[in-house]
């Protein structure tokens, strides 16, 4: 249907609107309006996405001389491809009722894991190999040989893309692109679509992605970074935005981690001594980029992680002379490794803060704060002069030197804290070193700084007074919306007593009684066989999930409860628990029926 | 067989290989006799036709017996040889009229006419027939009268209708079994007093076999201490439901199976291995397994993780509903580089890298057991032994996964769904209407059923009749025609062919149309002579109609004559046909003088279609004696 909100045409693609969703909009609309950020509060399942897609895209139609752009951030990729499956549904709407001025170019972005086409990469088992996999093919040394020697395999679909790109020809046609589609199309051209969707962001109308891509100083460093003013950014499902941000800048260092960036820091010095002997000059280019402090202007797919620290913060100046050659470079990070051992030995719990913690680094390995500063650059310098390829393999240092350059950064909003064991298995030594952010508001910063409006939405943002003050920002419209209901659909019920009248709780002294297990597997059992198609049923915990599942397999609840439905476990292993809720999602629709069992987290 | 009665030469036997009882067999409607020719045999019989529940009959071909088999409702059966093929179909033809007379008596409430069996009629085939009687009443009719009456044979009836059975074939779902959703549970029966533990796999299975297996004790003795035998009841080879799940849920024991078995050891070792596994399992002992694996690699197969499972759950990722795959997300998570952002809340539980592969989950199980039910049978399971259904597994998978590498449609497909799933359905308006095939099995009782409806649509409408475009100029059907063909011409067939819009308008103003004509009557200039008539005689008139039409239809299709069973047919044709004059002539005489008239213009077109009949029929005798004139050997 198409409405008129004070100047603005609306395009909705449905024939019937929630009032909640009309006033959502008007909010939303004030807030672009303002150029204001905004934070909106409305309960699940009311056509949030949609309301905020709809509004957000007919506001661009309708100030054609000043368009604005959407960046779209999701939690998960699962709502990246459902925000885009809503987005196309609109688009179609508007292409028929507007016309072909409504063409836009949509596209959602995320890793190679996810968008790679080639076959012999994409196969890898986890992310950081397929990255590598990539770089093994796509760097740009790999390349520079293989123009050479016909013999170095490189990716078929990045060539056939930069040919394009450096042709001019490599676009996307208008239109709304799922990560799926964007594959089947890079399949079709035979282009990489990893890279033409990075390289299609800029002129995108709407880019829908996770979170992190602009959260992330890490990943938004390479993503985000030439993002023009005039976007609208918006979080869906933000309740838990500052958790986000305070894990973007938070880092931790374990037992596994320092003996892997031994390792790494051994391979690299045999490297260095390789070169010196074979192509000293190489090294010495690099110090001599280093002293004029240059930035390297680096081609897309050599671009590893950016630099942890938020943009505002990184100095723009040159390496510190202490560190430039690559030696000196490996013999502090060596220092620091050892250093970081020695807090590792502990049997206390201990807190500290980044100056207590970077002065005593000082004292006893004599790295001062301006080197710690300087880690990542001059890390990812080195490897890059190494050409090394195979960055799974140096996740270690990294982790190290992401520590050390955070560590320099900041003397304000972050701790130390070292704990020598898991406190649920204190007999196990498992000593952990992490550096945690506390301020909510320094990721998210440069987010409000540099964009025009941030929308921060949820299905649950109460106490919505709280955000503004978590996240240090001054939002134009707060406001939280009511579900509408036109019938009782909800029947919430606490259950204190099972049908014996015996006291049942997941209190957890009381939750492994026999008792209670079986009280609640006959509860379960009742409800299976009178509710149609799906039940998901939530547990505390993995472990009480477990424990309660073999109790009732052996009292034989379960195999009555298997009488009514399919039985669908999550589990800790997200392949499983993902084909399991596909399983699950087929059993409802099919009429078979099942139950799921979850962890409420 | 015109007098309702029926006398052939026969012989009575009581199995088909003994020579049989020479006699006579007389059929009336109600009852059939035999009579030995020799009068000294006490094999008489005389059976009333309630008695008898159907029949079936041998294949017609030369060097087999001519055979006829009733058979009880209480059991039992008589059979019968005839002389010949022609006999013994005249008797069926005979038998299956009389049955159904006799069925009809005996549920004339049922108004369900009991259909006799015909050559080698299946049960299915017969049940569609009864079904398409029932649906349709005017079909009904038409099949008591022509059929039961003796005019057609039921092959004949059905013969002209082979399209309506085949249609109403497809439209039947194809529905299979499902799996149970039984657990088979691996819980070890020990009865906690004589140490043994027992595995009852295969409980369907008669002969189990019983052995005790080698004695063993297991290494961690605290947590079994009373473990000191063990037995296990193992199958004999033949592949309970338990064992086609075995092999749907774990992939690794089937491959196991086909390689071992036979040649490596022997079917009850390998459930004998097979069991100890599932016991090291339920024992949840890690380390014991491992310990066990170690020592018997072939026993390892079982203990270690299935890896095909590993390798299908690859496989099946990619082509999971992209809105929840969790594995993707994973994949985008920079976030929790190793050792980035804060430890998570749960850890997992760590085991030392050699027990790794020995790790099962009771969970997994779950989800796995009820992925197999889920997607149903995949195999028939009416096969052979073991060995082959373990094949015939091996080969469904292989066949399905040389058919996913290259499903781009399905990928399609998916993100096709995806779309419709984001949809929220309370926000959309109507919907236009789904596509269905129009289906109106009896037209006559749909439009009078809808009569209540259409009356009432219009009394909603303000005038009482709405304004139908009933007929259009012929330029402008012309024009209208043309459009559509050169439309189709350049466009081709586009499915649905017109929109179901347009569609359901029409329909809707057609069954409204048809429907309310009788509430409209005498108002309507347009309306037919037929319902005028008094419903009796239009229900009669119209009755001879379909039936007139039918004989026809026969009879033409028998043309030319070139066996002597389409001689047979014409002249049994002929002979229904005469007997439709006179009642015509009745019908005519029934009614009032004022419609009297009317009714003989309805009759004309009939009379006159019969009599080109019987003109060709008579034409026909005279050439055919003509011919025979010269070849007075032969007639046909």
């Amino acid at each position: 249907m198409k409405f008129q909100l004070e100047d603005v045409t609306i395009y909705f693609p449905y024939d019937n609107i929630y009032p909640e969703q009309y006033q959502y909009m008007l909010e939303l609309k004030r807030a672009l309006d303002a150029k204001g950020h905004c934070l909106l509060e409305m309960p699940t399942g009311t056509g949030k996405t949609i309301a905020l897609l709809s509004l957000i895209t007919s506001y661009r139609l309708s100030k054609p001389s000043n368009p604005i752009k959407l960046l779209y951030c999701t939690r998960t990729v699962h709502e990246m491809e459902k925000t885009l499956a809503e987005l196309k549904l609109l688009y179609n709407y508007q292409l028929q009722h507007f016309g072909p001025g409504a063409r836009m170019l949509a596209i959602g972005l995320s890793s190679r894991k996810n968008l790679c086409v080639n076959p012999s990469v994409v196969s890898a088992e986890n992310r950081d190999s397929v990255d590598a996999g990539c770089r093994k093919l796509t760097a740009s040394w790999v390349r520079a040989i293989a123009v050479e020697n016909p013999n170095i395999p490189t990716c078929s679909f990045y060539e056939n893309y930069d040919a394009a790109d450096k042709a001019g020809t490599s676009t996307l046609p208008a239109g709304v692109y799922t990560l799926q589609e964007l594959r089947l199309y890079g399949k079709e051209k035979g282009w990489c679509p990893y890279f033409l969707a990075r390289h299609m962001v800029q002129q995108a109308n709407v880019v829908v992605y996770s979170y992190q891509y602009l959260l992330d100083p890490k990943v938004a460093g390479i993503i985000s970074k030439e993002m023009e003013r005039e976007c609208v950014v918006v979080f869906d499902e933000a309740h838990n935005i500052d958790n986000v941000c305070i894990e973007a800048l938070s880092v931790s260092v374990r037992k596994q981690t320092l003996e892997g960036a031994t390792r790494n820091l051994s391979r690299m010095s045999n490297e260095i001594e390789r070169l010196k002997a074979t192509d000293a000059g190489r090294l010495r280019v690099e110090y001599n980029r280093l002293v004029e402090g240059l930035a390297q202007r680096l081609p897309a797919q050599d671009v590893w992680l950016a630099n942890p620290a938020l943009p505002d913060d990184i100095m723009k100046e040159a390496v510190p002379g202490n560190i430039r050659k690559a030696e000196h470079f490996l013999s502090v990070l060596r220092r620091f490794v050892q250093y970081l051992n020695g807090r590792l030995e502990t049997d206390n719990v201990e807190k500290e803060g980044p100056v207590a913690f970077v002065a005593s680094i000082n004292t006893q390995v004599g790295i001062d704060q301006k080197m710690l500063k300087f880690c990542y650059d001059r890390l990812h310098s080195l490897m890059l002069t190494l050409e090394i390829t195979d960055t799974d393999e140096f996740l270690h240092i990294q982790t190290v030197c992401d520590l050390a350059t955070l560590v320099g950064t900041y003397s304000r909003g972050f701790s130390i804290i070292i704990e020598p064991y898991d406190e649920r298995m204190p007999h196990i030594p498992d000593p952990v070193l992490q550096l945690t952010c506390h301020d909510a508001s320094l990721a998210i910063k440069p987010v409000f700084e540099r964009f025009q409006s941030v929308v921060i939405t949820s299905g649950t943002l109460s106490p919505i007074d709280l955000y503004p003050r978590l996240l240090n920002f001054n939002p134009v419209v707060s406001r939280s919306f009511k579900m509408s209901l036109t019938r009782d659909c909800i029947c919430p019920m606490v259950l204190t007593r099972g049908s014996d009248q015996l006291p049942v709780s997941t209190k957890y002294d009381l939750r492994s009684d026999p008792g209670v297990e079986k009280n609640y597997g006959k509860l379960l059992l009742e409800m299976v066989s009178v509710v149609p198609d799906g039940v998901v049923c939530f547990f505390v915990s993995y472990s009480y999930m477990d424990g309660i599942v073999n109790s009732w397999h052996e009292s034989g609840i379960l195999k009555d409860i298997m009488q009514h439905k399919l039985v669908f476990i999550e589990t800790q292993d997200v392949v499983e628990t993902t084909l399991a809720l596909d399983n699950y999602r087929k059993a409802c629709d099919s009429g078979r029926g099942a139950v799921f069992f979850s962890v409420a987290r | 067989m015109a007098d309702g009665k029926l006398v052939k030469r026969a012989k009575y036997k009581t199995s088909v290989k003994v020579p049989g009882v020479p006699g006579v067999l007389k059929l009336t409607k109600e009852r059939f006799y035999f009579m030995p020719n020799d009068p000294t045999l006490t094999t008489k019989l005389n059976v009333e036709f309630k008695l008898i529940k159907g029949h079936k009959s041998s294949k017609e071909c030369s060097s087999k017996q001519a055979l006829l088999n009733l058979t009880q409702a209480q059991g039992g059966n008589y059979l019968f040889e005839f002389d010949s093929f022609p006999d013994r179909d005249q008797c069926r033809d005979f038998v299956a009229s009389a049955i159904a007379a006799c069925g009809e008596i005996g549920k004339a409430t049922s108004e369900k006419p009991a259909v006799p069996h015909d050559e080698q009629l299946n049960a299915t085939e017969m049940g569609r027939r009864i079904k398409l009687l029932q649906e349709n009443s005017e079909l009904q009719k038409l099949h008591r009268q022509l059929v039961i009456g003796g005019i057609l044979s039921e092959a004949e009836f059905w013969a002209a209708r082979k399209k309506l059975l085949e249609q109403s074939e497809n439209k039947k779902p194809k529905q299979r079994v499902a799996l149970k959703n039984d657990m088979w549970s691996v819980k070890p029966l020990s009865d906690g007093q004589t140490n043994r533990v027992t595995f009852n796999l295969t409980p369907e299975v008669i002969h189990q076999v019983q052995f005790s297996a080698e004695t063993k004790t297991l290494g961690d003795s605290s947590i079994c201490p009373n473990l000191g035998e063990q037995s296990y009841l193992v199958g004999d080879g033949r592949y309970p439901v338990e064992l086609v799940e075995i092999f749907a849920e774990k992939p690794a024991v089937r491959q196991a199976y086909l390689k071992f078995v036979p040649g490596k050891m022997s079917e009850k070792e390998f459930w004998t291995k097979y069991s100890r596994a599932e016991y090291l399992h339920s024992t949840k002992n890690i380390v014991a397994a491992a310990a066990e694996a170690a020592e018997d690699e072939e026993l390892a197969v079982f203990l270690k993780q299935d890896d095909m499972l590993v390798s299908e759950a690859r496989r099946k990722i990619r082509r999971v509903d992209p809105t929840l795959d969790m594995e993707a997300d994973e994949g985008d998570d920079y976030m929790h580089l190793p050792d980035h952002g804060l430890p998570q809340g749960e850890t997992k539980e760590i085991l030392e890298p050699q027990y790794e592969p020995f790790k099962r989950s009771f969970s997994q199980y779950l989800n796995q057991h009820a992925a197999v039910v889920l997607r149903g049978r995949l195999i028939d399971v009416e096969l052979g032994d073991t060995r082959s259904v373990a094949e015939a597994f091996t080969r469904t998978y292989q066949a399905e996964q040389a058919t996913e590498v290259s499903d781009e449609n399905a990928y399609r497909e998916r993100v096709k769904k995806v779309s419709r799933v984001a949809e929220i359905e309370d926000l959309q308006g109507p919907r236009d209407p789904p596509v269905a095939l129009l289906s109106i099995k009896d037209p006559r009782d749909y439009f009078d059923s809808q009569q209540a409806n259409a009356v009432k649509a219009l009394g909603d409408a303000e005038t009482g009749i709405r304004q139908l475009k009933f007929s259009v100029s012929k330029e402008e059907a012309f024009c209208s025609l043309k459009d559509s063909i050169s439309e189709i011409n350049s466009q081709g067939l586009i499915e649905p062919i017109i929109s179901p819009e347009v569609a359901l308008k029409v329909f809707n103003g057609l069954s409204q149309n048809i429907s309310s004509t009788k509430y409209h009557l005498g108002k309507n200039p347009h309306e037919s002579v037929l319902d005028q008539l008094p419903s009796a005689t239009k229900n009669e008139l119209l009755l001879h109609w379909t039936s007139i039409q039918e004989l026809l239809k026969h009879f033409w299709s028998s043309y030319p004559i070139t066996t002597k069973y389409f001689y047979a047919k014409v002249t049994r044709l002929k002979d229904a046909m005469s007997q439709i004059y006179p009642k015509l002539q009745e019908i005519k005489e029934s009614v009032q003088s004022d419609v009297r008239h009317q009714v003989s213009l309805l009759v004309q077109p009939m009379l006159q279609a019969l009599d080109a009949a019987f003109a060709h029929y008579d034409a026909d005798i005279q050439k055919r004696s003509a011919k025979s004139g010269e070849r007075p050997n032969g007639f046909v």
